[in-house]
């Protein structure tokens, strides 16, 4: 009767545990040490499991968690990561981009499960066709520049729009500088 | 011995009708003894030496009530598609209004369409066989001679009459000129014309789907509906098939529409990110761009997917490839000298070339069919790009487009006699237009929304 309960408690705990470990991004970390053992011997001491997964989640400050309940539409609607932008055919970070993805890079480690999506973008006065590989030069560039200042690679998604969807729809320079430019999109939390 | 000739011209050219006669309505003609005198010579209506024949396409004649709107559509596009390879001087329609309407062949007013320096009349006909049915009967005729040199009959739906105009028209060019006309083909390209927006977290972005419409415009038809971005679409050399760029799955990536079976072929297997596909000439292998070994490079599969080489291997960009007419080579761009230019290389990768030397920026390069050994490109000029022709002979490069906004993405018709480019131009968005390969007789052929990337079927 002990034993019984005992192993219906370990269930337990593992299904909180895959539940838990479900919205993780990717599938490179370790599987959760239980799930590897074995029925656990009757000596075993009785463990606690639900204690333990709470203890495990980061609780961020209450100010803080305003921006985190907010849906991804109104996260991306208003948010709190910077586009960085290139030069005319440019695909290297200067220094005002490299400030604003290391600020980037910062909210990313504050919130760890946020996967986010580098879109490489391009202004009008390029080709079309060409253009749909500059912006990929963009976001990977911005993707690279991330994983130096510590953002785990798995979180990090790029894609290339070229020219498809400017920010700003003007023909002037005012215009294209906004356009040419890597954002960041919040895909899931 | 001059009237000899005439008089076995004459026999000729009714033997020559009589076979390609669908009408078969004229009597057996008794054997001709004209040796030396093939019949295709004889049906070819020429002008005044010098000038192209005078060609006059008047409205057909209903000949049941209700297909008087067919009638006139007939004439009418017929007329353009004649007058769009600049092979005769096409007579203007709103002149024949002096000339006795015929209602059958044997009352064509000969005497009059001369008088107004036409050398070839068209006479057809429509009448609805039943509700949905249509019969159309065309013939060509020399004036002076005063033969039908062509004649054919078409039976089918009501509601296709362009598609009879469009075959008549082949079918004369064919004929009268040994020329592959293009009223039958078709392009295709991506529009925001539907206005909707793409669903996801970041609002306000236009979706983009892949079109088809005829050569001139008309018969436009929804290809996409996936509500994503869906670019630069290319035909397939069968014209069943076109290759495009999808983000359906949030990343660019190849699909192959079937449009006539409804059908869709993945063929990069979810392997990295793919864009700009491009079939090869004989339509087995499939040239694109990935982003698979981490930067942009050119790689060629078949077209299941399969025996996927890598064509380029430079930290540089390598894209927006064409394949030359007999699949050996490919052009492409590549920024590798510190701006994006055109190269040509060969398909295994090897003898690479550079070919433009005088643009700030050139891209979208596309190889044009034989016998016309040229690459056209978008090249700027001043803050925009426009069109030009490389000829790989001379070295020479040509302008064929001159400032009027910007003029990008061009794209051969299958004859290699006129081009496909999205512009500017007109002032209300991106627009596709046509126009000669000597940047002459440009056409507008969308209107609605912005239109991009046209690709010419064969």
């Amino acid at each position: 009767m002990r034993r019984a309960t005992i192993v219906l408690m370990v269930i337990l705990a593992l299904v909180a545990a895959c539940a838990k470990k479900k919205p993780a991004p990717v599938a490179s970390t370790a599987p959760p040490p239980a799930a590897a053992t074995p029925a656990p011997t009757p000596t075993a001491p009785p463990p606690r499991p639900a204690e333990r997964v709470e203890e495990s989640i980061p609780v961020p400050a209450i100010s803080e968690d305003a921006i985190g309940n907010r849906s991804l539409e109104d996260l991306n609607r208003d948010s709190p990561f910077r586009p960085a932008f290139f030069g005319l055919d440019s695909s290297e970070l200067d220094d005002a981009g490299r400030a604003i993805v290391s600020a980037n890079a910062d909210i990313m480690k504050k919130y760890p499960t946020w996967v986010v999506t580098v879109e490489g973008h391009c202004d009008e006065r390029g080709t079309a066709e060409y253009n749909l590989a500059l912006g990929e030069l963009r976001a990977v560039a911005v993707k690279t520049y991330l994983v130096a200042l510590g953002v785990s690679a798995d979180r990090l998604r790029t894609v290339s729009y070229g020219k498809e969807f400017p920010f700003d729809a003007g023909h002037a320079e005012t215009a294209w500088s906004k356009n040419r430019r890597a954002h960041f999109v919040i895909t899931s939390k | 011995m001059r009237n000899t000739l005439s008089w076995s011209a004459v026999v000729t050219a009714a033997l020559g009708v009589s076979t390609l006669l669908v009408l078969a309505q004229q009597p057996a003609a008794p054997p001709a003894t004209t040796p030396q005198q093939p019949s295709e010579i004889q049906l070819v209506i020429s002008g005044e030496p010098g000038t192209p024949p005078r060609y006059a396409v008047p409205d057909f004649v209903a000949l049941s009530p209700d297909v008087a709107d067919i009638a006139k559509t007939l004439g009418q596009v017929l007329w353009d598609d004649l007058n769009f390879e600049r092979e005769f001087y096409m007579i203007p329609r709103d002149t024949y209004s002096t000339i006795p309407v015929a209602r059958t062949p044997e009352a064509v007013p000969f005497a009059a369409w001369r008088e107004l320096g036409a050398d070839a009349v068209v006479f057809g006909t429509v009448q609805k066989t039943d509700a949905n049915t249509v019969r159309v009967q065309v013939r060509l005729f020399n004036v002076r001679a005063r033969q039908s040199v062509y004649a054919k009959e078409y039976t089918g739906s009501a509601t296709t009459p362009r598609l009879y105009a469009h075959t008549m028209s082949d079918e004369i060019h064919q004929q009268q000129r040994a020329l592959r006309g293009v009223a039958r083909t078709k392009l295709t390209f991506a529009s925001d014309r539907n206005r909707e927006k793409v669903a996801g977290p970041v609002q306000n972005r236009d979706v983009k789907e892949v079109y088809i419409a005829d050569y001139d415009g008309d018969n436009s038809r929804r290809v996409t509906t996936n509500r994503q971005l869906n670019i630069t679409p290319t035909w397939a050399p069968d014209a069943r098939g076109i290759a495009y760029t999808s983000y359906r799955r949030g990343y660019p990536d190849i699909f192959i529409a079937l449009i006539y079976q409804g059908l869709q072929e993945t063929p990069t297997n979810g392997v990295g990110q793919n864009w700009l596909p491009i079939f090869s000439p004989d339509g087995t292998r499939i040239c694109f761009t990935s982003n698979r070994d981490g930067n942009p490079e050119l790689y060629v599969m078949n077209r299941d997917g399969s025996n996927v080489r890598r064509v380029t291997n430079n930290p540089a960009i390598d894209t927006t490839p064409t394949w030359s007419p007999n699949g050996a080579q490919l052009a492409f761009t590549s920024d590798r000298a510190g701006t994006p230019q055109i190269y040509v290389v060969g398909v295994d990768g090897l003898n690479l070339r550079r070919i433009t030397t005088n643009d700030s920026w050139a891209d979208r390069p596309t190889w044009a069919p034989a016998p016309f050994n040229e690459i056209a490109y978008a090249g700027r000029t001043g803050p925009a790009f426009d069109i030009k022709v490389y000829d790989l002979a001379s070295g020479d490069t040509r302008l064929i487009t001159f400032g009027e906004g910007s003029n990008e993405s061009p794209a051969f018709s299958p004859n290699g006699r006129h081009i496909a480019f999205a512009s500017t131009r007109g002032g209300r968005g991106t627009q596709i237009y046509t126009m000669g390969r000597d940047g002459k007789n440009v056409r507008q052929v969308t209107r609605d929304g912005n239109n991009y990337t046209p690709s010419w079927s064969n």
